[in-house]
């Protein structure tokens, strides 16, 4: 019992770290962006590849698949999605269902279409008790790191002048750039920094998640649940949306196999026409 | 367009008539029938003479333009983007596939019975459509079609799973054309029910009700303002659309003798989607255009590249949108409107 709510913990916590980027480019850019799983496909490859053919330590491959998935997202922010900011939301669904398409695609035709696995060290693989309770190493390790970030985002966001930047920007964007600030350098990086968080949840996640080339439509619908019922406003919301959402799938699917994915949809379709802004949306907006 | 009536001193009543006769007006001239939809019909009825070898090509160009013009209707015309339509197309086959395996082999039954139990589950599912925004509408749509998907997945005792649902046999429609093996009858019946659908579904759009709609696309709260009732509107249409989904996904089943659980799959959704924006929204008739199209293109690339024609279908969508798809499909407006007579503007 406490096992699985721990794993939903490990879950959730990994799942927030994969969606808090979108909860800027979907929330605070009013971008509809479902190629976000991509982003995140990105990070979990390039550490596949990292380990498994040149032997990189794991711990080297996480912030390479940071990087590496942060410059995927710059560079496409800069080409393609700043031209959709302005677009109806349909143009903006399209456009991103067709990265999802080509990305799938093209890591079929690069790294072929099975599972991918990947050796963790020695240190993190396996179980230990903790006052009676059996916990995976590997799963404490995703805790401790996925809290540590989502604590640093909360600061960032809060207590940076970038941060104060990125919340005026989105606010009014007009406003804020008649205060000199390079709203669409802010937007750039944030972009860029959501889809580097993605691609370490991705690499972290390969582990529990598993990582084939559908992996960005099979977790679509997991990023838009947190973004959604988390609502936008805070990086607490979302937080603890992904949380729930990982303690229910989890034991879901350890309590009622048959219908584990269908509650999650249920419940989310319920929340949504309960509070359509999300739990933890603003008042009066 | 005609002046307006500058008279000041006229009766209420017979500037009520005049604006009446105006709209009456306007009305026919929006839904008058068009050079192209006769050249479609047409095309349609010599494809069955001229290429008696594509008729499986052809039949699926059918039963896609059926879908795609009944999501015409949410997206062009109600203005709801829809990513789970596939969750009508889905039941729709499968409840055709379970009539002609247990109760009634006849096509144009299972074909009703098909439409009116989609039409059953739009009816239910339009009322969660009905709050929040785009992105809420985007979540709930595409949350139903998962439900659905994962529903078909795990009722395998009713469904068949992930096998699929087969070892039936359509029977002869209307218990006089029986199917023949190389889908010729499939393909006249598949391009009646399309033609029946796209009338119905022209009258429909083409009526002040579809009016009605694109006025609660443009701004809803105006058209509230106005006095049209958008909650009943949206739920009308969104039913109307989900029957004749599922009427297209009865046809698959039919002519395929076979139903996958593919029919349920996401990417039914987003392909769709393109055909729709292929061919253009708003008019209907750009379902039919993009499906053969989109029918084509896919067919091309899965020859050439058997794998990989997803990603050629991703690329397309990217550039199409980069490029405007309004701007794709303006050409229909440069087509004559009509074939003769001069018009009373």
């Amino acid at each position: 019992m406490l096992t699985i709510l721990f794993d939903g913990i490990a879950y959730g916590m990994l799942l927030f770290i994969l969606a808090c980027g979108l909860t800027v480019t979907l929330g605070l850019m009013n971008f509809i962006n479902l190629a976000h799983g991509a982003f995140a496909m990105a990070g979990g490859y390039v550490t596949v590849v990292m380990m498994n053919r040149y032997g990189i330590s794991f711990y080297w491959c996480l912030p390479a698949a940071f990087v590496v998935s942060a410059l995927i997202g710059l560079v496409l922010e800069r080409t393609l999605y700043q031209w959709l900011y302005q677009a109806p939301h349909l143009d903006q669904v399209l456009f991103s269902i067709g990265i999802v398409f080509m990305a799938i695609a093209a890591t079929d035709y690069f790294m072929g279409g099975q599972q991918q696995l990947i050796n963790l060290p020695p240190e993190l693989s396996g179980r230990m008790d903790v006052f009676g309770v059996g916990v995976g190493r590997y799963r404490l390790f995703t805790i401790i790191v996925c809290a540590a970030l989502a604590l640093a985002l909360q600061l960032i966001l809060s207590k940076t002048r970038f941060g104060s930047r990125l919340r005026a920007a989105v606010d009014d964007r007009r406003v804020a750039m008649g205060l000199g600030i390079n709203v669409p350098l802010v937007f750039a990086l944030t972009f860029a920094f959501g889809s580097g968080l993605a691609g370490l949840g991705g690499a972290m996640g390969a582990e529990i998640l598993g990582l084939d080339p559908n992996f960005p439509l099979k977790f679509m619908i997991y990023f838009l649940i947190v973004v959604s019922v988390g609502g936008t406003s805070t990086v607490s919301g979302p937080f603890l949306a992904a949380l729930l959402l990982g303690i229910a799938d989890v034991a879901g699917k350890y309590y009622v196999p048959a219908i584990g994915p269908f509650v999650i949809y249920a419940l989310m379709i319920v929340m949504l026409i309960v509070r359509p802004n999300g739990l933890f949306s603003r008042g009066g907006r | 367009m005609s002046v307006l009536p500058q008279e000041t001193t006229v009766s209420a009543n017979s500037s009520t008539a005049a604006a009446e006769a105006r709209a009456a007006k306007l009305m026919k001239r929006r839904s008058r029938i068009r050079f192209y939809e006769i050249i479609v019909w047409i095309a349609a009825i010599a494809a069955y003479f001229l290429l008696p070898s594509k008729m499986l090509i052809l039949t699926e160009i059918a039963i896609l333009a059926l879908f795609a013009v009944s999501l015409d209707l949410v997206l062009g015309f109600a203005g709801i983007v829809s990513l789970g339509h596939t969750a009508f197309f889905g039941l729709g086959a499968y409840v055709a596939g379970l009539m002609a395996q247990h109760y009634f082999a006849e096509p144009v039954t299972g074909l009703i019975v098909a439409g009116v139990a989609s039409g059953v589950l739009g009816l239910l599912t339009s009322f969660l459509i009905l709050r929040g925004s785009d992105l809420t509408r985007l979540m709930t749509t595409l949350g139903i079609g998962l439900m659905m998907a994962e529903v078909a997945n795990q009722m395998a005792w009713l469904t068949g799973g992930a096998d699929g649902l087969s070892g039936f046999s359509p029977g002869p429609i209307l218990g006089m054309f029986e199917f023949d093996l190389f889908g010729k009858v499939g393909y006249l019946y598949c391009v009646g029910v399309l033609f029946i659908g796209t009338m119905i579904m022209r009258r429909i759009a083409f009526s002040p009700f579809g009016l009605s709609l694109k006025a609660i696309k443009g701004n809803s709260m105006r058209s509230a303002m106005v006095a049209v009732p958008g909650r009943k509107r949206i739920v009308t249409a969104y039913t109307i659309a989900a029957v004749f989904a599922g009427m297209a996904g009865a046809l698959l089943t039919q002519t395929t003798a076979f139903v996958s659980p593919d029919v349920l799959a996401f990417h039914r959704s987003a392909d769709v989607l393109l055909v729709l924006v292929i061919g253009g929204t708003g008019y209907l008739y750009g379902g039919i255009f993009g499906a053969i199209l989109f029918t084509l293109v896919k067919d091309w690339l899965s020859v050439i590249t058997p794998q990989y024609w997803m990603f050629y279908i991703g690329l397309l969508l990217v550039i199409l949108v980069l490029i405007g798809r309004d701007r794709l499909s303006r050409w229909v407006e440069y087509l004559p409107e009509r074939l003769s007579k001069k018009e009373d503007r």
